[in-house]
């Protein structure tokens, strides 16, 4: 350990970390999910990993925090420091491709892009401007909203009219 | 506070909390490894900070942050900004965690308790940050569960019992509506932290008033009796929406003016154009300086209740 180069240290640190499934979305790594901010290892050997929170509420943070740094302690590292890092904030933009793609394949409809804003207040709409979300299962756009908010703070619920199965949909933030 | 390298526990808890049964969701099948992630939270706070029972309050939110106060920002005003920010977010989602069983749907209450969740994450954020800027270094527990109702900030609205659904719902539609105006603009806050905080902040909030908005259209624009329901409880609001502007931390004008541009725009949808009548005057900040109604003691006796009963247990 203390003679592997330090390069190579912060890569087996960083494979170590990227692995550990999201408590809530099981399906997705951290990394999948965008929240693994960055793992690096100190000149002293100390290996400190960023994670951010996905919403603030986020029951789970205490979980990916104690996760990340049992994962890295098994790999071989002895002291582990795992940061919380605020800004910027996540967004379902982050989801990598291959989240993407686990999450379609899970059924749940992976997220559009996010709303991109300006200065100025938040405009508030009204009315029908809902985004066409295509069912994970038949993969028709024949879908519509049946609860903004579901079991997790960042999904919520659809039906599809076409094959009449319920999904779940991460929602854009 | 100054966060500590992460080491694996050396004592051992008394009881070792069970990992929580979780069904796996239609269709996904858990990854390797998940089964343990609540042991590895149980291992790893194994020592006097074990408290993990009394919600999520196990960790600070804002660890390994930098959470020095810069130069040039004033700790106190900062402190008592962050104070009052939280105490609304805490004592609402108080309020909101009190329809589950309750509400009308089953969907509703799933919404109505995420709504509650954002804001106490974003209680939590900022407790923390106040424990820093006020020179105390009290973690979140000392804010939310070892004061009592006089050292509260919250406005009186946050505390009012929830009635029916009609003013839950008016209720959030003016909070999440002046919150959103307010912490959109502190996402330029000088502090690095609350920027942070706030930025977090708006869009969870831009979904809040979104789900109170489409309600209130779909109440006030619904049957004569949900019309009637909405009208009553926007006059059992109004009284205390001076309270609430009174209490505009930075830019008070523009704060109240998008705040009431976007009430405007939801009650003329709904219509109820006219039914929430805007007082010119601002109004004394009865809740901002400690003066409650006879309603947030007893709500406040109910969430301290347990910490209060045992205050350095652990489990
Ligand atoms: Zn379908």
């Amino acid at each position: 350990m203390v003679s592997a180069p330090a390069v190579e240290q912060e890569r087996r640190a960083r494979e170590a970390a990227a692995r550990v499934p999201d408590p809530e979305l099981p399906m997705l790594t951290l990394a999948d999910l965008g929240v693994l901010r960055g793992v690096r290892v100190e000149p002293g050997g100390a290996v400190v990993a960023e994670l951010t929170p996905t919403y603030s509420g986020c029951p789970a943070m205490a979980e990916m925090r104690a996760d990340v740094a049992a994962r890295l302690r098994a790999a071989g590292f002895a002291r582990v420091e795992v940061r919380t890092v605020l800004d910027p904030p996540w967004s379902t933009d982050l989801i990598t491709a291959e989240g993407r793609r686990k999450l379609a394949a899970h059924g749940i409809a992976p997220p559009g892009p996010a709303p991109r804003r300006t200065g100025g207040p938040v405009p508030l709409v009204l009315g029908a401007t809902r985004h066409a979300v295509e069912c994970p299962r038949c993969g028709s756009a024949d879908t519509e909203e049946t609860s903004h908010f579901s079991a997790t703070a960042c999904k919520s619920l659809w039906r599809c009219c076409a094959c009449r199965e319920p999904f779940e949909h991460v929602k854009e933030l | 506070m100054s966060p500590a390298p992460e080491t694996p526990g050396t004592s051992q808890a008394a009881v070792t909390p069970e990992p929580p049964e979780s069904p796996a969701a239609p269709g996904s099948s858990p990854a390797a490894g998940t089964d343990h992630v609540y042991l590895s939270l149980a291992e790893e706070h194994d020592d006097d900070s074990g408290r993990w029972a009394f919600g999520t309050g196990f960790t600070d939110p804002l660890h390994g942050v930098d959470t020095a106060v810069p130069p040039g920002v004033d700790g106190a005003a900062l402190a008592s900004l962050c104070l009052e920010l939280a105490d609304d977010a805490l004592v609402q989602a108080q309020r909101l965690a009190e329809w589950c069983t309750r509400a009308p749907e089953l969907e509703e209450e799933v919404a109505l308790a995420n709504i509650g969740l954002d804001l106490l994450g974003q209680a939590r954020l900022l407790y923390a940050r106040c424990g820093r800027a006020d020179g105390t270094d009290r973690g979140e527990d000392a804010y939310a569960y070892f004061r009592d109702p006089a050292d509260f900030r919250n406005v009186t609205l946050a505390e009012l019992p929830n009635g029916d659904f009609a003013f839950s719902i008016v209720r959030l539609l003016v909070l999440s509506t002046w919150r959103l105006a307010v912490l959109h603009r502190l996402t330029g806050a000088q502090d690095p932290v609350l920027a942070a905080v706030a930025a977090k902040a708006v869009p969870e909030l831009t979904y809040h008033r979104q789900y109170a908005a489409q309600w209130a259209v779909r109440l006030g624009d619904g049957t004569e009796e949900s019309h009637r329901r909405m009208r009553a409880a926007l006059a059992q609001v109004a009284p205390y929406l001076p309270e609430v502007f009174a209490s505009s931390p930075a830019d008070g004008a523009a704060v109240r003016a998008e705040t009431v541009s976007v009430l405007e725009q939801v009650l003329a949808e709904a219509e109820l154009a006219g039914a929430l009548p805007v007082p010119d005057e601002p109004g004394s900040a009865d809740g901002r300086e400690g003066r409650h109604t006879a309603h947030l003691a007893p709500l406040l006796a109910e969430l301290q209740q347990v910490a209060r009963a045992h205050p350095e247990a652990t489990w």
